[in-house]
């Protein structure tokens, strides 16, 4: 039973992780159909700022976070401003071929920077701690990833439903040469979009640091876990990729626990199964 | 989106001379491989080692092209077919017999095998759930073979086998010399074998389908038939290359399976530029030989060497800087 329990709290906050990294690289696909393998680079990104940040400037980590993430955002604004658009009508091929470029830059600029070993982000000892629920007591940093994924997919899905750029953003997902023939700012949406997808990646990036440890080849590492919540998911879906994400994370999670000597086979064997079941996507027909 | 302007004007320089399809004799690719690859055989003896790891990359990645540049189907699972042929040879020679010939033929039907297996299921999808796929057939055949650590020796790598001497006369000695010959002869055989496949009508129709595929269909080319039997042939080859690692190195660890190779043999392929087979070699020689430098120059960080070269060869296209050279230097337009 505690084993149960154990799977489940630590498999949800693993899901969390994945969603909140995955949602971001999901909208890139979905909305300018580029193929962005170095999303990967920007979650470690994300992750060494606030490490850096924390350990060595001595900020607080609640200032911290925030900042690291707004770094993201703004490294993902400059690159798509200056670089990225340039590829979007390009082959795939090409597109991946310079985007894993970019990630071995960006790989090679840390290993540089902050040398080879894991980085931790140290926690502040409200998150340090664990909760009392009465019942049973979780690790706080659980509870909060688990909180911050929940309140993530939530504020994602009223951006998308309810405000003008929402909309503009399905317009763009739809058709983006009507989008912007119907006068949407096509340029604005995909800048924003890709800093914002961008920033949630860093978040996704320091929230996990737990789950995974942040290292150099970190970007290369856990760009297939995230590859295939997308793919699951199914592209520019965020219900997809929530839907999608906690059922992986579980299932790694559990094949950990019960299953280690397997190794990932069980998370790619169920990866296979639900792409088979929908090639396009958990909640597409 | 504009997709179709795209496809119509990357399908015009092909259509030049509609009568007779543009093609080089099928000797010429293999001499060419031959000379430069016995030419660096003879003049770098001290380099054999670093020689043979690019001829077996190369016919790596010339099975690749089979797939990514010729049939049109973008994979990141390539590594399990080259690792399956890898075990299968190590296996064999381990298990069975020490014979190097046999264990190559060992190794292309394991690649073919797989392949076949595989593509079965893969080949139902397309495009981006088709890539994913291979990832994940790829995964699975690595947890399979950490698994089985009494066949494949999981994290310790699979070794202890000997190769018996090649033809029963040319043994393997340590500077490498016989294991360079031997994957050079095969690299050799290969180009000749798969441009006469890539340009046999059976080989135009798996092209066809790579440019379109609705108006292949109508034609009435069998599309899953001929991708299959393509993915397969693919699947030899990589086995192929894999037996030869196996032999030439005579240990076989996981990384033979891993999803970096799988990537890496991608990037010299696209390096090389796809669908032409002669792109494939080139490529795997520009890779290995930068990747070499820039790792022997400095080991940290011969990773931004690569990175930029790889964006470099995105944002300014080799047939694009050959262009501007060559009106430069006033050539012929």
């Amino acid at each position: 039973m505690n084993i149960l329990f154990n799977i489940a709290v630590d498999g949800l906050a693993y899901g969390m992780v994945l969603f909140v990294i995955a949602v971001g690289l999901s909208l890139t696909l979905g909305l300018m159909r580029f193929v962005n393998l170095s999303h990967g680079a920007f979650a470690m990104v994300g992750g060494y700022c606030a490490a850096l940040l924390v350990r060595e400037a001595q900020w607080s980590f609640w200032l911290a976070v925030p900042a690291a993430v707004a770094a993201t955002a703004a490294l993902g604004a400059v690159l798509e401003a200056s670089v990225l658009r340039h590829l979007y009508r390009r082959k795939e091929l090409e597109q991946v071929l310079f985007t894993i470029g970019l990630s071995f830059v960006l790989i090679a600029a840390t290993n540089a920077l902050a040398g080879p070993q894991v980085q931790l982000i140290p926690l502040p000892p409200m998150l340090a701690g664990s909760v009392d629920l009465g019942w049973r007591t979780l690790p706080a940093q659980r509870l909060l990833v688990i909180g911050a994924g929940l309140g993530i997919a939530a504020l994602a899905a009223w951006v998308v439903a309810r405000t003008r750029f929402g909309i503009w953003l399905r317009a763009a997902v739809d058709h983006d040469g009507t989008a912007s023939s119907l006068g949407i700012p096509i340029r604005v949406v995909q800048c924003a979009s890709f800093a914002a997808g961008a920033a949630l990646a860093g978040l996704g990036g320091i929230l996990g640091a737990e789950l995974m440890p942040l290292e150099p080849y970190y970007a290369l590492k856990y760009l297939v876990l995230v590859l295939v919540v997308v793919s699951v998911g199914g592209m520019g879906s965020i219900a997809g990729s929530l839907v999608a994400a906690v059922a992986l994370g579980l299932i790694e999670t559990a094949s950990k626990y019960l299953a280690s000597d397997w190794g990932s086979l069980f998370f790619f064997l169920a990866m296979a199964l639900l792409l088979a079941w929908r090639p396009n996507g958990l909640l597409k027909r | 989106m504009n997709t179709p302007t795209v496809l119509t004007a990357r399908a015009t320089p092909r259509s030049e001379a509609p009568a007779q399809p543009r093609c080089a004799p099928p000797w010429r690719a293999p001499a060419i491989v031959l000379a430069a690859g016995a030419l660096a055989c003879l003049l770098l003896p001290d380099q054999l080692g670093l020689l043979t790891r690019i001829f077996i990359a190369a016919l790596l990645v010339l099975s690749l092209d089979l797939v990514v540049g010729i049939a049109g189907l973008a994979t990141l699972g390539h590594a399990a077919l080259f690792g399956v042929g890898a075990y299968a040879a190590g296996i064999f020679a381990l298990k069975v017999m020490p014979d190097p010939l046999l264990g190559l033929a060992v190794g292309v039907a394991a690649g073919a095998a797989l392949a076949l297996a595989s593509g079965a299921f893969l080949l139902r999808y397309q495009g981006f759930t088709f890539l994913m796929l291979t990832v994940a057939v790829a995964q699975i055949v690595l947890s399979l073979a950490q698994k089985a650590r009494d066949w494949t020796g999981a994290d310790d790598g699979l070794s202890g086998f000997a190769v018996a001497p090649l033809l029963g006369r040319f043994a393997f000695d340590l500077e490498g010399r016989v294991a360079a010959w031997y994957a050079l002869a095969v690299l050799v055989l290969a180009p000749y074998l798969l441009s006469r496949l890539v340009n046999s009508p059976f080989g135009l129709a798996v092209r066809g389908i790579h440019e379109n595929r609705a108006r292949m269909a109508a034609l009435g080319t069998p599309i899953y038939g001929r991708l299959l039997a393509m993915y397969t042939v693919a699947g030899a080859v990589a086995g192929a290359a894999g037996a030869l690692s196996a032999q030439t190195n005579a240990v076989v660890g996981l990384d033979s399976l891993s999803f970096a190779l799988s990537a890496e043999v991608l990037v010299m392929l696209i390096l090389g530029g796809a669908g032409r087979l002669y792109g494939a070699v080139i490529g795997t020689v520009v890779f290995t030989l930068l990747h070499h430098t820039a790792a022997s120059i400095n080991p940290y960080h011969w990773l931004f060497v690569v990175g930029f070269l790889l964006m470099g060869v995105v944002l300014l296209p080799p047939a694009r800087v050959a262009a501007f050279l060559r009106r430069r230097l006033g050539g012929p337009r």
